[in-house]
């Protein structure tokens, strides 16, 4: 288990005060929050940072993690002095507002698992209720939203057992992936949720799509985009050049005198639904290489015969 | 092992959600969905209460909603706040793409 520097991911010095960690934090968490930041990493960063705040706003449990001392690196390999935390008491108050199940097992290893399954709601004996709904994320291709698809996917459900410890219950099931559906879009499964209590019914399951980075396309909303290669001379001429879609392949006709980054939009081509999404196509043009005496020939042949200058706009 | 195929509801702008459905999916009591729909984050159609229907698309927002509260720790009116700047935040994106 690697060790954490919580004050080096709070960026605040080993003697902050109180104060200045709750400002670094509300700092980091607008700066890292997955609802508001566009960095690839924020979810992980967010997660740490919360993990780091959790600990250090704690005044029993910033002392705690104090002694275990100064010299510990980032990353160093990490296993908790044995009685390390005797002496402290822990009063339990609690994850305010993280999620305790995304804390690192650095954390689980100091401050303990029990953590975990101190959430509301444990007691439930005597009555009838419905099952809490549960949630999940899942990933699923460009095309499958395209056409439709069926996906076998498991999911790790928490559940409270007979001695009230919560345990985590593989959950496997067989899904329709609607047309049509987009990034970020909820599916509803009825009764899919956690058991109901005394005989209620079962809580339903939200299924988040996600779609797997494509190689390809980029989905916005119903929208793909789509870098094209063309040959200078494509461009140039103007040709039917053959165009990947989700839906096969088509031919696209490239105007005469196209300039590159120009996007070209191919209507209704795009996630099918009312209205269904565009397709938006970027020519790139591509120059090939002069690798052969030909190809050098041939360069050497527009240079000399076209007069071309490409700086003209820069007045050079 | 389960191998009947389950078909959801994809939740857009045409399903419905109840004031109920939208309660337990954010685990959260109905005052809590009437803050929001008072500082207008949400817009049911409906009369009273319990006529409210709310878009599919109101629980992603709700959970936005719920997420900002909670770890940024500001008030529903800064989450209203936020999430209409979100909001134009992301169709000032979408513009730029097709533009670009």
């Amino acid at each position: 288990m690697d060790f954490k520097d919580y004050y080096t991911i709070m960026g605040v010095e080993r003697d902050a005060t109180q104060d200045e960690i709750k400002r670094a934090y509300r700092k980091l968490a607008r700066k890292y929050h997955p609802d508001v930041s566009k960095e690839s990493d924020a979810e992980t960063r967010f997660k740490e940072v919360g993990e780091a705040y959790e600990v250090l706003k704690d005044p029993e449990k910033r002392a705690a993690y104090d002694q275990l001392g100064a010299n510990w690196k980032a990353g160093q390999d990490f296993n908790p002095p044995p009685d390390w935390d005797a002496g402290f008491e822990f009063s339990g108050g609690g994850y305010t507002g993280g999620d305790a199940s995304a804390y690192s097992d650095f954390f689980e290893s100091l401050f303990g698992r029990e953590f975990r399954s101190a959430r509301p709601g444990g007691e439930r004996h005597g009555f009838q209720a419905r099952g809490e709904d549960h949630h999940a994320k899942i990933l699923v291709e460009i095309e499958d939203a395209f056409r439709g698809a069926e996906r076998r996917i498991t999911l790790q459900a928490p559940e409270v057992d007979a001695s009230g410890h919560v345990v985590t219950r593989k959950h496997t099931l067989n899904v329709k992936i609607p047309k049509g559906v987009r990034q970020g879009q909820k599916i509803r499964l009825s009764g899919q949720g956690a058991p109901g209590f005394g005989g209620g019914p079962a809580g339903d399951l939200y299924l988040e799509i996600e779609f797997e980075p494509h190689s390809i396309y980029r989905a916005e909303g119903r929208d793909l985009y789509l870098d094209l290669p063309v040959a200078p001379w494509e461009a140039a001429l103007g040709a039917t050049v053959k165009t990947p879609t989700p839906g096969g392949l088509i031919d696209l006709k490239i105007p005469a005198g196209m300039s590159g980054g120009k996007k070209m939009r191919l209507k209704g081509r795009g996630i099918p639904g009312k209205p269904a999404g565009d397709i938006y196509v970027t020519p790139q043009i591509t120059v090939p290489k002069a690798t052969t005496d030909k190809a050098r020939e041939l360069y050497q042949k527009l240079e000399q015969e076209l007069a071309f200058n490409p700086r003209s706009k820069l007045g050079v | 092992m389960n191998t009947k195929v389950l078909s959801g509801i994809v939740l857009d702008e045409e399903t419905v959600l109840s004031l109920g459905d939208l309660c337990n999916a954010c685990s959260r009591h109905a005052e809590w969905v009437v803050e929001l729909v008072d500082e207008g984050i949400l817009q049911p159609v409906g009369r009273n209460q319990d006529q409210w229907r709310f878009p599919g698309t109101s629980l992603q927002r709700a959970h936005t909603a719920m997420r900002l509260q909670q770890d940024l720790e500001i008030n529903l009116a800064g989450v209203a706040l936020a999430l209409d700047l979100m909001d134009e935040i992301e169709s000032l994106r979408a513009l730029v793409c097709r533009l670009e």
